[in-house]
């Protein structure tokens, strides 16, 4: 929403900057100045996330960073699958606990250090989820999201009724990692890595079929692609990432308990993609390094906490309902002049 | 033009619900021609090719794509199989390139399958491929047009882009759903050559349209639907003057007084 939007007499009127050939991502490059202009957002980025861990006060505040990182990966997960695939996903507290019961399972049960457990965690809980969620592919819109919702519920009822995986107790005395610094750089690498690789993803041909799928999966079909084992593929990457951030949840905090079914894990990662914009990858993961902190510092305000967090919501919701990157990136790639009519 | 029939389509009925969409249709298209689908709105010509590729599953009946039976099959399959089809609607993916439209279907199985993992063999990446088809099917190569959003281009342009999605899978024979509804005269001008063009590389095609003229330039033979039902089949000039057809496109005045009388 502009401040001061057109008149009968004159309106805005946006050009592309002169380096983007025809087309999104083809780019002609003569200068070092037009290479800064695409390689200095990409590199404050990954510098900036690499310096956080030493901008931090304390180690309250080191810890933090891990969990926003987590939150990261189940938002790039959610905006990948929303505006990529057509898929609205509820389903990150089922990914995360999926993820973090089997490594904590494979370190307590199987002696396996982090090292082997997350992976494992990662790739098996990955196809569990996808194969639990199989049947859910062909319902669209809502109907695959409350599927997505329920499964957390149901696995949460049933630990909880069976008495099974250690109960509401959970399972106490799961490996941690050696020290915070490793902890920190680990996650903040596995982001980067996720954030360049999707973004890479969606371009390449098999992107183009999973946005194909979202735009008119009809004409995938009449394109003799199923659009069942893409939408597949495409949960399957999105539960790699929400299993890899629960194996590594568990072993921050050393236990796996019911309470990674909690539903933070499917909310917050969508307000993140609503304050960071939708569909641009970027936007979520800068989301979660806004929300998350907010959340702890308001903290501070004891049970309030929960009414400054949805005012602030709600002012992002109502005053920049695009999200922080997708303005940003207007910006950055727009020129902006006003034209009489 | 072997006289084979590539397409044999067998006593193919549908209802929905209470509505008989289609009874009993069979006809067969050979090889190498172009077969036309005609009648009146509501008719079942749209059902008829949705229950061919198998995107609607049909009550009862049989069809055979080169001696095989495709009755039972995934839209992906037949597609797979070399049997495309256009949609009335168009239905591109709005929010990519035009060039990259063509990547989803060159992504198929069939395709790759020619074209190898990088789509072109020796020639190229998909985006190189599926600007060559663009470039045959009437996008100009060194325009912008190309690159321009689907959601940007305006119904000409997208009509061709159906056409070169089938194109992209490398067809033995394309269902064409009404390409020239929604065009100006000029525009259909343009496109008459490009559907005998396809004909003269060995593409078979069925054509569901309204435009008849423009039909009967290509069509050696056509079918006529009404009410789900073949009323009849055979070269243009003899079907348009069996008083059946004029009826059921008209409408005759024995049927309106029979209807007022009831």
């Amino acid at each position: 929403m502009d401040k001061n939007p057109g008149t009968a007499e004159r309106r805005k009127e946006r050009l592309d900057r002169g380096i983007k050939v025809r087309t999104e991502g083809i780019y002609a490059i003569s200068s070092w100045q037009e290479v800064s202009y695409l390689v200095l957002p990409r590199l404050i980025l990954i510098v900036g996330l690499l310096l956080l861990p030493f901008l931090m006060p304390s180690l309250y505040w080191n810890r933090v960073i891990s969990i926003v990182g987590i939150y990261a990966l189940l938002a790039l997960g959610f905006d990948f699958l929303a505006h990529y695939v057509g898929l609205v996903s509820l389903g990150g507290s089922f990914f995360i606990g999926v993820g973090g019961y089997i490594a904590a399972i494979l370190n307590k049960s199987f002696g396996l250090s982090p090292l082997f457990t997350i992976p494992i965690a990662t790739l098996s809980g990955a196809i569990i989820c996808t194969l639990l969620l199989l049947p859910a592919l062909p319902l669209r819109g809502v109907y695959f999201a409350i599927v997505t919702l329920m499964y957390p519920l149901v696995l949460f009822r049933i630990i909880e009724a069976l008495n099974i995986l250690g109960g509401t107790d959970g399972i106490l005395g799961v490996a941690s990692f050696p020290n915070t610094w490793v902890e920190q750089y680990l996650i903040l690498s596995i982001i980067i890595l996720a954030l360049f690789g999707l973004r890479r993803l969606v371009n390449e041909d098999i992107g183009l079929v999973f946005r194909g799928v979202k735009d008119n999966d009809q004409a995938v079909r009449a394109s003799g692609l199923s659009i069942t084992l893409y939408k597949a593929i495409a949960v399957f990457i999105t539960s790699a990432l929400g299993c890899l951030g629960g194996a590594y949840f568990v072993h921050i905090y050393m236990v796996a308990g019911i309470s990674l079914f909690a539903l933070d894990y499917s909310v917050i990662p969508i307000a993140a993609t609503v304050i960071g914009g939708g569909g641009t990858l970027v936007g979520p993961l800068l989301g979660c390094f806004i929300l998350v902190p907010i959340s702890e510092l308001l903290r501070a305000f004891g049970t309030l906490r929960i009414v400054f967090y949805s005012v602030i919501l709600l002012a992002f919701i109502m005053f920049r309902s695009e999200g922080i990157m997708v303005y940003a990136q207007r910006k950055y790639h727009q020129f902006e002049r006003w034209v009489k009519v | 033009m072997s006289g084979e029939n590539i397409l044999q389509v067998t006593d193919v009925s549908k209802t929905f619900g209470g509505v008989q969409a289609l009874l009993k249709v069979s006809f067969s298209v050979q090889q190498g021609e172009v077969f036309g689908i005609i009648g009146p709105n509501g008719s079942g010509k749209t059902t008829l090719i949705n229950c061919i590729t198998g995107f609607i599953k049909m009550n009862s009946g049989k069809v055979l794509y080169k001696d095989k039976d495709i009755s039972n099959m995934a839209p992906n399959q037949i597609a797979n199989l070399g049997l495309t089809r256009t949609f009335q609607i168009m239905r591109p993916y709005y929010s990519l390139p035009a060039y990259k439209n063509l990547i989803v279907p060159l992504f198929s199985p069939r395709a790759r399958k020619k074209g190898g993992w990088r789509g072109g063999g020796k020639l190229g990446d998909r985006g190189t491929v599926s600007i060559d088809i663009l470039e045959e099917i009437g996008f100009e190569r060194d325009s912008f047009v190309p690159y321009k959003l689907a959601s940007s281009l305006p119904t000409g342009y997208l009509k061709r882009l159906e056409l070169a999605r089938c194109l992209a899978l490398g067809p033995d024979l394309i269902l064409c759903d009404e390409v020239f509804s929604g065009l100006s005269m000029s525009e259909i001008a343009s496109m008459v050559p490009l559907i005998e063009k396809l004909q003269m590389d060995g593409i078979t095609l069925v054509m569901i349209e309204h435009r008849l003229r423009e039909l009967f330039r290509v069509a050696s033979r056509v079918m006529v639907l009404n009410f789900g039902e073949k009323l009849t089949e055979g070269i243009p000039e003899v079907v348009m003057a069996d008083e059946r057809v004029k009826e059921a496109y008209l409408g005759s005045e024995k049927l309106l007084d029979y209807s007022f009388e009831a």
